[in-house]
């Protein structure tokens, strides 16, 4: 008998008022996996993480998340149950500096020893914040944002950790650093991940396997491998 | 002839009304920092906060004069709390995501909701309050008289801001205020819980406006309608020292008091009956020359 997922999303739809974005989107994330979910703009990747850390409305459809249903719960719930999702654009806090983001990060925690630990690990694993420790986040260059925005999740120490886009307006090879990091930080804790990605390759360098959305509809499955050996995956989203 | 013992006096008084002003200022920024709207109903709340703080202070005052005093206070800071918390919860609530316009409405709404409520139960008749002393009473140092009243509200309000920057800078619960302020949907998906912030940030600003309350009340008794002009110029001050900044508030606050003292009093044609013009004359020198208030940041949106 195969191993209940971590995440399971089953027939999902999500809607923005009135306007429905999603309209049956299944996945699943296994516990200590990475999954990407690639698809074309306008594809509801965005929308799918949005479905799960509760900020868009989730009219049908089931979401279970360790063994909860999590539909309908506000965004702090479902923190509190062990997801941290970086959203679109970093999502950090502008007017609060570096070390403030991060332990807002750990808001749910209150084992200071482990906090303060887990906040030297990551400024060792991403330097350039140590340096700008008491900068404030609106100060940062884009590629420190979206560091920031990643070690700030991490320190919630999540079971789930979801990332929309973490290249996004970044220069290739910031992206590259910060999907290394990623990647380091995923072989060290075994922290499950679900990444959205428009640069496949990148995705590729982090999950074992990704689902690819078409307009609201998740119409394929597949393992790295599969999918680099799919020739319209490869036309589509690998650059020929 | 330039008297300096007036002029000392002059800035003390200033001091102490500015503080007052201060405190109100103060408690518009909370909620202005946590929801991005002002809230015209604060003073409103703060007075009707001293009333309760009266009714209850009364009912213990045959027992002990000072335990009458402390509970009175005690009792107007809880149920402060409670009424911005309740406000927050039952009205403003149902506003988020509509215009900000139609949110600070609302807040006008309330505020004559509270004052008619206010002159129903307790008449529109000014109604002394009772305090630890009385606030004509004061002490000398050199020829410079010191009232009692001036000393205590200034000291209060310092006292207060020491206490709001602990709270912010030095809890987990000001953590959690200062990040739904900055931007509330990213500190929801680090497990804050938005709605009881904004309840806290309503109810703290409202236990603000009514020590406030009560330090106005002490000195020119409890009236339904005392602290309209009292909010005329928090707002001034708020405006001034940068709807994001609370020390810039407490600073224009007591600029404001100190400079309308001193032109009402060394300006002839200003005299007493115009010098409630003084604070706008400022406002809209000060607001042509940094939009964004004395202290404000200026927004920079990053592309």
């Amino acid at each position: 008998m195969p191993e209940t997922p971590l995440l399971e999303l089953t027939e999902v739809s999500a809607a923005y008022g009135p306007v429905k974005v999603l309209h049956d989107v299944s996945l699943s994330v296994p516990s200590g996996g990475a999954v990407g979910i690639l698809g074309a703009n306008g594809a509801g990747k965005t929308t799918t993480l949005r479905a799960i850390s509760g900020t868009v409305r989730v009219p049908s459809g089931a979401i279970r998340f360790n063994g909860t249903d999590i539909r309908g719960k506000r965004p702090d719930q479902v923190a509190a149950l062990g997801i941290a999702h970086v959203p679109e654009g970093r999502g950090t806090l502008p007017n609060m500096t570096v070390r403030e983001n991060l332990l807002v990060g750990a808001y749910l925690r209150s084992d200071r020893d482990g906090i303060e630990r887990d906040i030297d690990y990551l400024l060792d694993l991403f330097p350039n914040l140590r340096r700008r420790i008491r900068s404030n986040g609106s100060a940062l260059s884009g590629g420190e944002q979206q560091m920031l925005a990643v070690a700030r999740a991490f320190m919630a120490k999540p079971k789930l950790l979801v990332l929309d886009e973490p290249s996004l307006g970044l220069a290739p090879s910031t992206a590259q650093d910060v999907y290394a990091a990623i990647a380091k930080l995923r072989a060290e804790s075994g922290i499950a991940m679900l990444v959205v990605e428009q640069n496949a390759n990148l995705a590729f360098s982090i999950v074992d396997s990704a689902v690819v959305l078409e307009t609201g509809r998740s119409v394929l499955t597949g393992t790295t491998a599969e999918l680099k050996g799919n020739d319209e995956i490869r036309k589509a989203y690998l650059g020929g | 002839m330039f008297n300096f013992t007036t002029f000392i006096q002059l800035i003390i008084d200033g001091l102490a009304t500015g503080s007052i002003y201060a405190a109100l200022a103060l408690a518009i920024v909370l909620v202005n920092q946590a929801t991005g709207i002002i809230n015209f109903a604060q003073g409103g709340m703060a007075v009707l906060s001293a009333y309760f703080g009266m009714t209850i202070g009364n009912l213990m005052l045959p027992i002990h004069p000072i335990l009458g005093i402390v509970v009175g206070i005690i009792a107007a800071a809880i149920i402060s709390y409670g009424m911005g918390a309740i406000i927050e919860r039952f009205v403003m609530r149902r506003f988020i995501g509509s215009h900000p316009d139609t949110q600070v409405v609302a807040t006008v709404g309330l505020l004559t909701l509270i004052t008619g409520a206010a002159g129903l139960i307790w008449t529109y008749n000014y109604i002394p309050y009772p305090f630890f002393f009385d606030a004509g009473e004061s002490f000398r140092i050199g020829n410079v008289a010191i009232s009692v009243w001036s000393l205590t509200t200034f000291l209060t309000i310092l006292a207060l801001m020491g206490v709001l920057q602990a709270l912010f800078r030095g809890t987990k619960m000001g953590l959690g205020l200062r990040a739904v302020a900055d931007n509330s949907a990213s500190a929801a998906l680090s497990g804050i819980n938005v709605g009881r912030m904004l309840m806290a940030g309503w109810g703290l600003a409202a236990v603000l406006g009514a020590i406030a309350g009560i330090l106005v009340a002490a000195k020119i008794q409890l009236q339904p309608g005392m602290f309209d002009t009292f909010l005329v110029y928090a707002l001034a001050a708020v405006i001034i020292g940068g709807l994001d900044s609370p020390i810039g508030a407490v600073v224009a606050a007591w600029g404001i008091a100190i400079l309308e003292n001193l032109a009402g009093t060394y300006v002839p044609w200003i005299g007493h009956d115009m010098k409630i013009a003084v604070p706008f004359v400022l406002l809209f020198v000060i607001l042509l020359l940094r939009p964004q208030g004395l202290f404000g940041r200026k927004v920079v949106v990053r592309v």
